[in-house]
């Protein structure tokens, strides 16, 4: 037994993107634990409420963090218009559902690089990103934006897919499809991916379900838990089944964001295949009053928004718990007993957003 | 180039990391990206500074070597975006260090991006010149 | 209505038996929210099968104590240091105590701010 070293990792550190801190005291080269601390891009943005009116917050929610970005927004458009009772146009409602798993690609293609990165593959890395170049171009052709879309706001959204664009974009996506199936074979099936991922920071299902691990975390483990079976937008007239994986080590929540790319590519198909004309907004008139916990199903996970209203134009309470948020207990559990070297891959398998978890 | 988040959303962090791919692949201009403050002479931080972060942004521009330049990549490094209204914000990047580009946009496009690392590599040299003559 | 949504009321001294219960019964801890009213609003959300119970708890503002769930459901620490370094009330019992230094912030409990009504706001 070796003697016990603090080790600081972060903020700052070249395989992290973002700031996180955390202290990992070990014993010669095995974690024995690891310690997280936040504020590094602790903004306090849920108290911007006092000054920024209920329409608005949709805007700051979006900002909450860049690459789920259309989502946040979303749900606390959701989170409103249930408390005031809007029913949102059903094209409006497909839209969303489509904006939303556009973001659902580009954030997995976006991890699935830097997980390619962290293993040390800068190739895949690259191609990764080149893939998710493609489905941003479908973004900034739909929305105007590329990472913040601002497409989505209190009681529809702030613009329409005309069908032509539409038809056009499904006929790119079939291309980007297969471009990104070539690149999933490797992450499926490549030697030094698997030799990298498997096996480590392993989770059982049953931990799982303790510590409230929410999204690919908690379905890499097992658990058949994916928000957007509640049905909101239009997920409610869509046919799809939460993808699952059992062995809870790295390589299973990779492969559950490989697997569910494909999914939304499959989504967007039905959506669009689905959608009916009509107007995209209904007029908003008086202000919220109520409360309501709106969830929805991000990227990385299940995020919760509760609102509360008051019956003027600011809001009472706009809380977010992020999907990060929920997975850091989770991280620290998986930390405790692995190697040094793995600290990285381990921390990056539950894709952290912490300026998500720091708001 | 050394890249370091400030307080950002990841808007700009991601666009910055696009600029590296292949799409956009800043390295043509011979604009390399490390992960060491000593071997940069271009800072390029995104977001706005805070209570927390204002050491660390400080200590890193101090340990770059001279001439140095920094650039502000979107709203929130310019001004604080409208998170300068909140308790834990500081404002732009320029209340702790000078800042010598200022790049538009929220989030920032790769473009706008790429544009004004080629003007910081401009001024880096005029700065270059400046100490010479100053020698 | 997207889904339906039960909130219970319970007081402090209730807490601590109701979420042994819930944990029992399979349910999984969702979050742990805070709000400032008069008193402080907690609520404990929790979600089975996507059926989804929230627990109230209403704190007094002037000695804002809570008991820590931490024994029934490990993972509620980020939860409670959270609402402990925001809002500045006391948690009994955490697991991992940060003492105030999860969130490194400069203000102490920010959120711990009256509503409008008050005027004490510049």
């Amino acid at each position: 037994m070796g003697k016990r070293t603090v080790i600081p990792f972060g903020p700052q550190h070249p395989v992290l993107p973002e700031p996180i801190h955390l202290d990992l005291a070990i014993e010669d080269e095995r974690v024995v634990e690891a310690i997280p601390s936040l504020g590094f891009v602790h903004r306090g943005l849920e108290l911007l409420v006092e000054k920024m009116d209920f329409q608005e917050m949709v805007f700051v929610a979006e900002r909450i963090c860049g690459i789920c970005s259309f989502m946040h927004g979303l749900g606390c458009s959701l989170g409103i218009e249930e408390i005031m009772g809007i029913e949102v146009p059903e094209r409006a409602r497909y839209l969303r559902t489509i904006w939303s798993e556009l973001s659902r690609i580009h954030s997995h293609l976006l991890w699935l690089g830097l997980a390619a990165d962290a293993a040390g593959f800068e190739s895949l890395f690259t191609h990764s990103w080149r893939v998710r170049e493609k489905i941003l171009d479908i973004a900034e052709e739909t929305t105007g934006g590329r990472v913040i879309f601002g497409a989505c706001k209190v009681g529809g959204t702030r613009r329409d897919i005309d069908g032509e664009t539409l038809v056009r974009v499904l006929g790119r996506m079939k291309d980007i499809e297969a471009d990104y199936r070539s690149i999933a074979a490797v992450f499926r099936d490549d030697y030094s991916m698997r030799h990298r991922f498997s096996g480590v920071g392993v989770m059982s299902r049953e931990e799982a379900r303790e510590l409230g691990a929410v999204g690919p975390t908690a379905r890499g483990s097992g658990i058949a838990r994916d928000t957007r079976e509640l049905g909101y937008a239009a997920y409610g007239g869509l046919d799809f089944e939460p993808v699952i994986e059992d062995a809870g080590d790295c390589y299973a929540r990779c492969m559950v964001r490989v697997r569910e790319v494909h999914q939304s590519f499959d989504l967007i198909r039905q959506a669009a295949a689905k959608i009916p004309g009509g107007p995209v907004e209904v007029k908003v008139k008086g202000f919220p009053e109520g409360e309501y916990f709106s969830r929805l199903e991000q990227p990385r996970g299940e995020v919760i928004y509760y609102i509360r209203g008051n019956g003027t134009k600011f809001l009472d309470r706009f809380r977010v718990r992020t999907p990060t948020f929920a997975n850091i207990g989770p991280m620290v559990k998986m930390l405790a007993g692995c190697e040094l070297a793995d600290v990285p891959v381990i921390v990056l398998s539950i894709d952290p957003c912490i300026s998500c978890a720091e708001r | 180039m050394f890249h370091y988040d400030g307080s950002s959303c990841n808007g700009c962090d991601i666009e910055v990391l696009a600029c590296l791919t292949p799409m956009y692949d800043i390295e043509r201009f011979g604009v390399i990206n490390t992960g060491n403050p000593k071997h940069s002479d271009i800072l390029l931080i995104t977001g706005f500074v805070n209570t927390q972060n204002a050491e660390v942004v400080k200590s890193l521009y101090r340990q770059m070597p001279d001439p140095k330049v920094v650039i502000a990549v979107g709203i929130c490094a310019a001004t604080g975006n409208f998170f300068r209204e909140c308790y834990n914000a500081l404002g732009g990047v320029n209340t702790v260090i000078p800042v010598d580009v200022y790049v538009p946009g929220c989030a920032a496009r790769p473009e706008a991006i790429i544009d004004g690392v080629i003007r910081a590599a401009g001024m880096l040299e005029e700065k270059r010149n400046m100490l010479k003559d100053r020698k | 209505m997207i889904e339906k949504q039960e909130t219970i009321s319970i007081t402090i001294g209730e807490l601590l038996e109701k979420v042994c219960r819930l944990a029992g019964e399979g349910y999984r801890l969702v979050q742990i929210g805070c709000t400032r009213l008069d008193s402080f609003q907690v609520d404990y959300t929790f979600d089975k099968d996507y059926r989804f119970l929230n627990l109230r708890v209403l704190v007094p503002a002037d000695k804002a104590v809570i008991p820590s769930i931490t024994g029934v459901y490990w993972c509620a620490f980020t939860y409670e240091n959270e609402i402990h370094d925001l809002f500045g009330i006391e948690v009994k019992n955490l697991n991992i105590d940060y003492a105030g230094n999860f969130y490194r912030i400069a203000v102490e409990a920010p959120f711990n701010v009256s509503r409008p009504g008050d005027e004490e706001k510049e």
